[in-house]
């Protein structure tokens, strides 16, 4: 795999050196050096599916805006509707450009009335920036905090109980998509009950400085429970069990919302923004494929860029795919076009120039254990 | 330091040759499953197929990469490994036994010679990886 950016040095998150230090393989992803892996991918993903395991996603980018238009500016850039969001809760968007390409995937958390964090892609961060700050109008201060952000995410059916040995206040109260500010061993910050692996737990934002006390206390606390630091290779297993789209292989400029099966996230209704207009006559007119979830009746490996048949017919391309190590399977995601998008259709993926017989199935493929409200 | 037997002939590719008269039995090394990780699929030819040295004959899948696989020697192949498509993991927990991969009938079998030792691949891989 080539790195685009292999040219310029690799940022750093603040805890490299723990990663490097405690064995971790490190790869560049999205022009960080991140740990892909500590133990294995397979037992850190069933680490996180069965236990507990602790994720250092410091590279994620946050922007924080505030002041009497930051609601305005959120609600322009953003699809889904910001101003449903109660202090205190988080949300799920899309950035689109005027055609209805996606610009990033995000998740809002509203701080304040009048302030508000997107949390964006790694890899993005930059133009993310340049294009929250360069569409963005009225009274809204933008401040792009990532730098001094560290995020670390625990997640799995033990994160629960170990977060609220840590903490300073309750947070099983704290409900799916919500968060609360707190102390987790004793490092002030936001409790968020959200992730990307289908289990139930947290993502911590805290200061950088203080990332590494905390992912040691962690590590100590949860050492019953069985905790593992995870690299990215599970959390992209993990997330692929539960067909979340990861920007740059599932979503990317040239995907619309819809068909990418966001549009649950794309809410017309509450007003103007920034790509309503083209999403709008993509939902009339109808979209002509869809991003499903399918199986391999084999165990060869579907990837990014297979192209994938029906009928000996090409209809789509594979957008990410592996095997699953929850549903002991290989799987896969991809655009098909309509009408070969139905749950049993039957499909195959082309590998290395033979076709291998795959089925489209009802995602996820692996059941979700988050918090439900 | 990854383990390398020394009475195994290897390749610049990380594959293994046991060499048993004309017959060679192949895998890939403890050095190859760890850079891999977790193997998940072993795609081989077919018994009867002709390999060549240095050319492709399969590909080996972990979870996050596909590899090919190359033919120390020239020659016919007379044994797969059965297993592999049921247990994959094997390749990572045992390379030099259990996760061997098939066996060649060598079309000339002091081309066996020319592969390295298990000294000049310790030299090879000394100091590569992570």
């Amino acid at each position: 795999m080539t790195d685009a950016t292999a040219s310029t040095p690799l940022k750093h998150t603040p805890l490299r050196d723990v990663h490097v230090k405690a064995g971790a393989k490190m790869v560049p992803f999205g022009g960080w050096d991140m740990p892909v892996q500590y133990t294995g991918i397979i037992d850190e993903h069933r680490t996180v599916r069965g236990a507990v395991g602790l994720f250092d996603i410091s590279h994620m980018g946050e922007f924080e805006v505030r002041g009497a238009d930051a609601l305005a500016a959120v609600q322009r850039l953003c699809t889904n509707d910001a101003s449903t969001l109660a202090i205190g809760q988080v949300q799920y968007a899309a950035l689109c450009y005027p055609e209805g390409g996606i610009v990033d995937d995000l998740t809002v958390y509203r701080l304040a009335p009048d302030h508000f964090m997107l949390v964006v892609n790694a890899s993005n961060i930059e133009k993310d920036w340049a294009w929250v700050t360069s569409h963005s109008e009225g009274r809204a201060q933008w401040a792009n905090v990532s730098d001094e952000t560290a995020l670390l995410a625990v997640q799995g059916p033990k994160a629960e109980a170990l977060v609220a040995r840590l903490a300073d206040r309750d947070v099983t109260g704290i409900d799916y998509y919500h968060f609360a500010r707190g102390k987790v061993a004793g490092v002030d910050g936001l409790i968020s009950r959200t992730g990307y692996t289908g289990e139930d737990g947290f993502e911590l934002y805290v200061p950088a400085g203080q990332a590494e006390r905390l992912w040691s206390a962690l590590l100590e606390a949860g050492r019953g429970d069985g905790i593992k630091p995870i690299g990215l290779g599970a959390r992209d297993t993990l997330r692929l069990e539960m067909k979340y789209a990861l920007y740059g292989n599932d979503i990317d400029q040239t995907t619309n919302p819809l068909e990418a099966g966001l549009g649950w996230v794309v809410k017309p209704a509450k007003g103007e923004f920034i790509g309503r207009g083209a999403v709008e006559a993509l939902r009339a007119r109808g979209v002509g494929r869809k991003l499903v979830g399918f199986e391999m009746a084999e165990r060869a490996v579907p990837r990014h860029g297979y192209r994938l048949l029906a009928g000996g017919a090409p209809v789509g391309v594979v957008t990410s795919g592996s095997f699953g190590p929850s549903v002991e399977r290989s799987i896969g995601m991809g655009y098909v076009a309509s009408p070969q998008t139905a749950v049993g259709t039957e499909l195959a993926v082309e590998i290395r120039g033979a076709l291998h017989p795959a089925r489209v199935v009802k995602t996820p493929f692996h059941p979700s254990h988050t918090k439900k409200a | 330091m990854a383990n390398v037997p020394a009475e195994l002939r290897y390749t610049r590719e990380h594959e293994w040759a046991k060499v048993e008269g004309d017959r060679a039995r192949v895998g890939i090394t403890a050095f190859a499953q760890e850079q891999l990780g977790d193997v998940v699929f072993v795609e081989l030819p077919k018994v009867g197929a002709k390999v060549t040295a240095m050319k492709t004959f399969g590909v080996v899948e972990s979870v996050k990469a596909v590899s090919d696989l190359f033919a120390p020697v020239t020659g016919e192949v007379v044994e797969i490994n059965a297993e592999l498509p049921k247990k994959p993991e094997v390749v990572n927990t045992d390379p030099y036994g259990q996760g061997w991969m098939l066996v060649i009938r060598m079309s000339n079998p002091k081309e066996a010679d020319g592969l390295m030792s298990a000294a000049d691949y310790e030299k090879l891989t000394a100091g590569a990886g992570h």
